[in-house]
């Protein structure tokens, strides 16, 4: 009964477009003539398409860079024993790669499709605030250039995890970390500054016509995030600032000799650390929700329940934190109330993985890339999922906590999940980005070597969990060997497979098969209404939107 | 523009408020953990013997484990590491400190309880944790712990843990905190504490 073909967008709306494209893309080339040039130009730009292209590229950057780091950890885990590293440079290894990856790849990945895809998504010229747009680009280079040094730092980097828990990270930590904690700072800023454009761009600059519940979910998604950003972030700012205070000027927060408690710590971190998780989690979800029914090409299935199960997400997401701290000693009403609030969580992820299902039942599926991407998502995500759900059993967690089964878990929805839906949307609006559609043969080789490198890397982690192989050690008893020496070789396949997406990235940059405006047939959002490639000034004239029914 | 404006004051206010509310959570966790016992914090402060009878049909055990810390080269040691108490009754242990190290050092004994439940009916009437110690090089020293657990501690608790951890205290805050007259009490009620001369 569901209709195979997707019904379109209001012709009125795509032929106002098409003149209005065009009439903007002599514009571009005018306003580019006018800017300055080289390098100048990408340090002050505050065109919303230049700054997402910054963002990505600078996320891809650090992928690179947290790629390194771990495939030290992954080299000297090889076999047991110790082969390569140091045990000191291995723990700053192990948290380098934590927080490049969490604050430098994953969140200013998402950050840069939000600022090139959601004005186009809305109908909007322009970010709301573009100067602002560039100020918390630049911070992040400065930023992580500044967390990096503080490797070549007497006393070496950060070495003290990426969850850095006091005392470890105050009364113990190296001379350096003043410097992470301003880097973070810097980092958490960059983040404040971005939602607080993105939740007036998409309050306030939305096309004539488009309600809320007009949006795509990609917008809604990354609205409900940004939220949750403006949320947690001041008080990963305020946990911070406590151990800058703790180390420098002599307060004990987090010491229990003045009074502190260090337990406190872990509670505010994971006040901040679980809404996190999700921060980089919920736009992934968005970009799903647009590519599975576009190449399903079918309207995505329960529009309306997923807006309400991100929400509610969100809101529980604020309720669950001390399931990172089940082994602290909890009393056992408080183990109760965590271990019941995290599995309630799981029902609004399943209505969403439902949904997803529900929207392939009968469409007339294609399997493009971007689409390969976004089922291997929905599949794998779930595993995490799942795996999340065991150890959300509070005594079960007793065993399962700080073991490698935890990495499983948290590497499935991050790599798989986040890191993957990243990946797809890329390729997804890579056509509207350059004009050229991505090789397919190459975008096939970059997703097969992918999945299988990952789950290779990280499916064994279940089972050294299990078996009782702690986490953050540079070495390892015998009975782990095999499954250790598997990772391994998963984790360098996955790496070497990266440079794939980079050669497909620069292809694409520089040719391929010309993209029309709308680059895949089942698409509906507005941004296909716009040339492919998208001229710099888009929407100057807001369109006149047409709600379709959900 | 008045719409982006408008939105960019309002989440300026709420992450300005998420700011201080991160700051909040301090005392509110101090607050939160004292009021249901939750996390083993017990009361610092002298507490008043509860005049109860004395429930002889039950028989706690209380252990006290000690604990040193790096950095201070101190010793606490308990004389009577378990006792078996009546609830309602209170009673006397005694503990050691020696300083093994070449100076004269500040350093704190921190309490906890286990189970944390049972913090709350742990009363310490005399306890040499209620302030910072001062210890000569190589002195001994011997305090008291005067304890009641009150009669209302829940049955299904028959054993109570009391771990006391040494932590070197720095010179320069509690010279701070002497000066501010926030740590005068070098002598409690009931009990003298070593540097009282100093
Ligand atoms: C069904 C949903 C989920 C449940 C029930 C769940 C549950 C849990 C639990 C109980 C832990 C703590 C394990 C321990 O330390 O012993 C944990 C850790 C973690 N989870 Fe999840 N989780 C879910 C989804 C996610 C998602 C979507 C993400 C991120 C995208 C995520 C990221 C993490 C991370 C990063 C950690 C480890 C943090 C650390 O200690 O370094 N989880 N999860
Ligand atoms: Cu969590």
């Amino acid at each position: 009964m569901a209709p195979k073909l997707p019904p379109q967008l209001p012709p009125q709306n795509r032929v106002e477009q098409a003149g209005d494209a065009s009439g903007t893309a002599g514009h571009a080339d005018a306003g580019y003539h006018h800017g300055p040039k080289g390098l100048l130009r990408w340090l002050l730009t505050t065109n919303h398409k230049e700054i997402g292209t910054l963002y990505l590229i600078f996320s891809l950057s650090m992928f690179f860079i947290g790629g390194i780091f771990a495939l030290v950890v992954r080299a000297e885990l090889f076999q047991p024993g110790l082969q390569l590293v140091q045990p000191e440079f291995f723990n700053q290894m192990t948290t380098m790669h934590g927080l490049i990856m969490v604050f430098g790849a994953v969140m200013p990945g998402f950050v840069g499709l939000a600022n090139w895809m959601i004005p186009l998504q809305i109908g909007a010229p322009d970010m709301a605030l573009p100067r602002l747009n560039n100020f918390s680009f630049w911070l992040l280079p400065v930023a992580f250039t500044l967390l990096l040094s503080t490797l070549l730092m007497p006393g070496g980097g950060p070495n003290f995890g990426w969850t850095f828990y006091a005392p470890l990270s105050t009364t113990y930590s190296p001379p350096s970390t003043t410097f992470f904690i301003l880097s973070l700072h810097m980092a958490g800023i960059s983040s404040i500054l971005g939602a607080i454009n993105i939740i007036a761009t998409i309050l306030n600059l939305r096309a004539p016509g488009m309600r809320m519940m007009d949006m795509p979910l990609f917008v809604w998604t990354w609205l409900i995030t940004a939220f949750l950003l403006i949320a947690v972030m001041p008080v990963l700012a305020g946990v911070i600032t406590m151990m800058l205070l703790d180390i420098n000027f002599g307060t004990s927060f987090f010491n229990a000799a003045g009074g502190g408690d260090p337990v406190m710590f872990q509670h505010i971190f994971w006040f901040f650390g679980h809404p996190e998780v999700y921060i980089m989690i919920l736009p992934a979800f968005g970009i799903v929700s647009a590519i599975i029914p576009t190449f399903a090409r079918k309207r995505l299935f329960g529009y309306a329940s997923m807006v309400y199960a991100t929400s509610s997400i969100a809101i529980l997401s604020f309720l669950v934190w001390a399931h990172h701290m089940f082994a602290v000693g909890l009393p056992l009403v408080a183990e109760l109330f965590f271990m019941y609030t995290t599995m309630l969580i799981a029902v609004p992820t399943g209505v969403k993985v439902f949904n997803w299902i529900a929207t392939l039942f009968q469409g007339s599926i294609s399997f493009e890339t971007p689409m390969l991407f976004a089922l291997a998502f929905v599949v794998l995500f779930s595993i995490g999922g799942f795996s999340g759900l065991m150890l959300a059993i509070a005594p079960a967690d007793f065993q399962y906590h700080d073991t490698y089964f935890v990495v499983a878990h948290f590497h499935y929805v991050l790599v798989p999940g986040a890191v993957f839906a990243i990946m797809a949307a890329v390729y997804y609006w890579l056509p509207k980005w350059t004009g050229h559609y991505p090789n397919e043969r190459l975008g096939r080789w970059h997703f097969w070597t992918s999945v299988v490198g990952v789950n290779l890397t990280f499916f064994p982690m279940h089972f050294s969990g299990l078996a009782g192989m702690p986490r953050r050690i540079p070495d390892y008893a015998l009975q782990f060997a095999d499954f250790n020496m598997a990772s391994s070789i998963g984790a360098l396949l996955f790496g070497t497979s990266q440079l794939l997406f980079v050669l497909m990235i620069i292809k694409c940059v520089r040719g391929g098969e010309k993209a029309p405006a709308k680059a895949w047939d089942g698409a509906v959002d507005l941004e296909w209404t716009v040339p492919s490639p998208a001229p710099l000034h888009t929407f100057e004239t807001p369109p006149r939107f047409q709600h379709q029914e959900h | 523009m008045t719409g982006v404006q408008r939105t960019v004051t309002r989440t300026l206010v709420v992450l300005l408020a998420m700011f201080v509310f991160a700051f909040a959570l301090v005392p509110l966790y101090d607050a939160f953990c004292r009021v249901t016992g939750i996390n083993g914090k017990v009361e610092n402060t002298a507490q008043a013997l509860i005049r109860d009878s004395i429930d002889e049909s039950r028989v706690i055990t209380v252990q006290f484990i000690t604990r040193g810390s790096p950095g201070l080269p101190w010793k606490l040691e308990v004389l009577d590491r378990q006792v078996r108490v009546h609830p309602g009754a209170a009673t006397e242990v005694h503990f050691a400190f020696t300083n093994h190290g070449k100076q004269a050092g500040w350093g704190r004994a921190v309490p906890s309880v286990s189970p944390s439940e049972a913090s709350l009916y742990m009363r310490k009437v005399t306890c040499f944790c209620f302030q910072e110690q001062r210890l000569d090089a190589g002195e001994r020293y011997e305090a008291p712990l005067v304890f009641q657990l009150t009669r209302d501690l829940p049955d299904d608790i028959k054993t109570v843990t009391l771990v006391y951890t040494l932590y070197p205290v720095d010179d320069k805050t509690l010279a701070a905190k002497v000066l501010a007259n926030e740590a005068p009490a070098i002598v409690v009620p009931g009990i003298a504490v070593p540097g009282g001369e100093a």
